[in-house]
């Protein structure tokens, strides 16, 4: 039978070992695999700026983002190419909460700026590999 | 209780009812919000009603485990609590930082990353606070007569809970490289270093519950910790795959995440067997109840509902849906909810005095917050399944398919209320119990024979 001396070796041996594995793909994916799948040249100040924004208004409240944040409003990830930056910029600026569908979003009223810096965000996020997501609904051609 | 100083522990726990109240409030908020009832959109949009439901989650939880190690490691180690004073100062601080991160989410002071909304202003004083309870509880395991594995593993979990904390303080440019280290607080915490708090909370309920010899049940708590890290740490894969990473996560992630339920069958077979192995039982019988259940529930919640979703073939489609939102509740609920009330309910006659064992009440509290809480996880996996098959399969507009989802939030609307008078009677018996008192020193329960 196992040991308690045995078990505690299994518990450290485990843990050390699949720590530094961990670590060494980490740092792997922090240098190189993440610069290279988000395009990171594209990140203008512009975009950065945009990030700043989706940040400090905590747009992932409400939204996901690359599948992350809250379930209440659209997945952001290909807005650029779903509505195109006018419509995007006019949704930003709006000074009443925007609610095509009942539920509302917040009236940010963003001045010009601020709006076309989020807009360069979400088109840098839309250009990144993202191993297939959002997979094209593979039922789609399916309905009559 | 054998030591004056463990009535800390009373103060944690009650703030952790006083918290779990107002995040349940919250999620009322976002439930009717979903439904368009948003009157409160105004002062309370969706964005603040989420951060304050997470977060008031994370730091009733949190302060469940301050208070549960706050009574355990004096009792493990056979020492007084060094540092009475600090404590409650360290308890009183804890509140304030959280009420004025709650607060401050009302007015958007707050950082955008999911479950890390407080701001890096306010993080500090987190880091201050939390290293001022690791001193007091590192410096009584110090001083102490004896250092057992339940109290060492107990303590490792809440240090490393701390150190892991600290990745998700780094400001990065990249979006990318943000999420990538807001995983390093969020998956290792859940799925790593709070499964060792876990244990170490399920082993000492187990020591003092089933009366089996202590070598034995520790002997198991480092092979259920063991298995935590082996398949949690690559684990967090599951969450690299779509998230702008290579896509070596895929297959590493999915081999072990798809091993992390073992952590979490290892730990209900071994309360069950524990509990089916002692020959004697406790008179407390709601901690009982409160110990098997979190054991059995995190199993399902955590374990079989983690593993419906994260094979990256299922993932693509339920990546960001109310899939996640169905696991989310009953991972959290079950595994640190449920664990949290199992050892308030054992310690609360301790602290006390008044032996409270077997209350209807306590028992309407375990059930229907139980049902309750399945309800619940059942509304949000029908809409999630509905969500998938709709959205992501057959490609309508996520706007439309949320229209076609209201029936199924009204019935989520129905099973939490259910939850939330299980939860109200328990904390009315909280208060039932009174405060903490000085007689029940001494006073150990005693094993009835069976
Ligand atoms: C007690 C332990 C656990 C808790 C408290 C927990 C909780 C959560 C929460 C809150 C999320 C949403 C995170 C976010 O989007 O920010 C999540 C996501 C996820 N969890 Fe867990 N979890 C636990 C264990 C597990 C296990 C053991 C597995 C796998 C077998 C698992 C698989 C997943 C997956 C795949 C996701 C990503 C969902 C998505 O792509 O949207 N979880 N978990
Ligand atoms: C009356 C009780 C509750 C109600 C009505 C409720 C409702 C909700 C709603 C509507 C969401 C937002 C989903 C979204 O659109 O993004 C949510 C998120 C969440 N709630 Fe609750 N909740 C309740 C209790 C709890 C409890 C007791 C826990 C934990 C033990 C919890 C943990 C969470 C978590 C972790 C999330 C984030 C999930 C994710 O993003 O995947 N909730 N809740
Ligand atoms: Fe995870």
């Amino acid at each position: 039978m196992l040991s308690k001396k045995q078990a505690l070796l299994f518990f450290l041996g485990g843990t050390l070992l699949f720590s530094i594995i961990f670590i060494v793909m980490s740092i792997d994916t922090v240098t190189k695999g993440i610069p290279a799948h988000t395009h990171e040249e594209n990140m203008t100040a512009e975009v950065i700026h945009g990030r700043v924004l989706w940040d400090e208004n905590n747009c992932m409240g409400c939204h996901t983002l690359m599948g992350e944040g809250a379930y209440y409003a659209p997945e952001l990830t290909k807005v650029y190419d779903r509505l195109g930056p006018d419509a995007m910029k006019a949704i930003l600026m709006s000074k009443v909460p925007w609610a095509p569908h009942g539920r509302k979003m917040v009236a940010y009223g963003f001045s010009e700026n601020d709006a076309k810096g989020i807009v360069a965000f979400l088109k840098w996020i839309g250009e990144i590999d993202l191993n297939g997501y959002p997979a094209d609904p593979p039922l789609k051609n399916r309905l009559k | 209780m054998k030591y004056k100083s463990q009535k800390v522990a009373y103060w944690a726990f009650a703030l952790s009812m006083l918290l779990i109240i107002l995040q349940i409030t919250y999620g009322f908020i976002q439930a009717f919000a979903h439904l368009g009832y948003d009157g409160l959109h105004e002062w309370i949009p969706f964005n603040t009603s989420m951060a304050v439901h997470k977060n008031l989650l994370v730091v009733w939880i949190l302060s469940g485990f301050m208070g549960a190690a706050y009574y355990i490691i004096p009792d493990e180690a056979d020492h007084e609590l060094v540092g009475v004073k600090w404590a409650y100062i360290q308890l009183a601080a804890l509140a304030a930082v959280g009420v004025t991160a709650v607060i401050g989410f009302h007015f958007g002071w707050w950082e955008g990353r999911k479950f890390l909304e407080i701001p890096r202003e306010l993080d500090f004083l987190v880091v201050i606070d939390v290293l001022l309870f690791l001193f007091l509880i590192l410096a009584t395991l110090w001083k102490g007569k004896q250092r057992t594995t339940t109290a060492m593993i107990l303590s490792v979990g809440l240090l490393a809970a701390a150190l892991l904390y600290l990745p998700g303080m780094i400001w990065f440019d990249n979006h990318a490289l943000d999420s990538f280290f807001r995983w390093w607080v969020v998956h290792l915490w859940v799925e790593g270093v709070w499964e060792l708090i876990m244990g170490g909370i399920l082993a000492y309920l187990l020591i003092k519950l089933t009366g089996v010899d202590r070598e034995v049940i520790e002997k198991w708590l480092y092979v259920i910790v063991g298995l935590t890290f082996l398949s949690g740490i690559l684990g967090t894969g599951h969450h690299y795959y779509y998230t702008g990473a290579p896509s070596y996560w895929l297959i590493v992630g999915g081999i072990f995440s798809a091993l992390e339920p073992l952590a979490f069958m290892a730990m209900a077979l071994f309360a069950l067997n524990m509990y089916n192995k002692g020959e004697k039982r406790h008179p407390n019988k709601m901690a009982v109840k409160w110990t098997l259940g979190t054991a059995i529930v995190s199993f399902a919640g955590a374990g079989l509902l983690g593993l419906a979703h994260t094979l990256p073939q299922v993932n693509l489609y339920t990546h960001g849906t109310l899939v996640t939102a169905m696991h989310g509740h009953l991972a959290f609920w079950g595994a640190y909810g449920m664990i949290v009330f199992a050892i308030i309910t054992y310690i609360m006659p301790n602290v006390t005095g008044r032996k409270i064992y077997d209350s209807a009440l306590g028992n309407y509290a375990f059930w229907l917050s139980l049902v309750g809480m399945l309800g619940m996880v059942a509304s949000f996996g029908a809409m999630g399944v509905a969500q998938v098959t709709l959205e992501r399969r057959l490609g309508l507009d996520f706007m439309t398919v949320q229209g076609e989802l209201h029936s199924h939030f009204w019935v989520l609307i129905i099973t939490a209320s259910i939850f939330t008078i299980g939860i109200l009677l328990y904390v009315w018996n909280f208060i039932k119990y009174g405060l903490p008192n000085d007689e029940a020193i001494g006073m150990e329960d005693k094993f009835e024979k069976i």
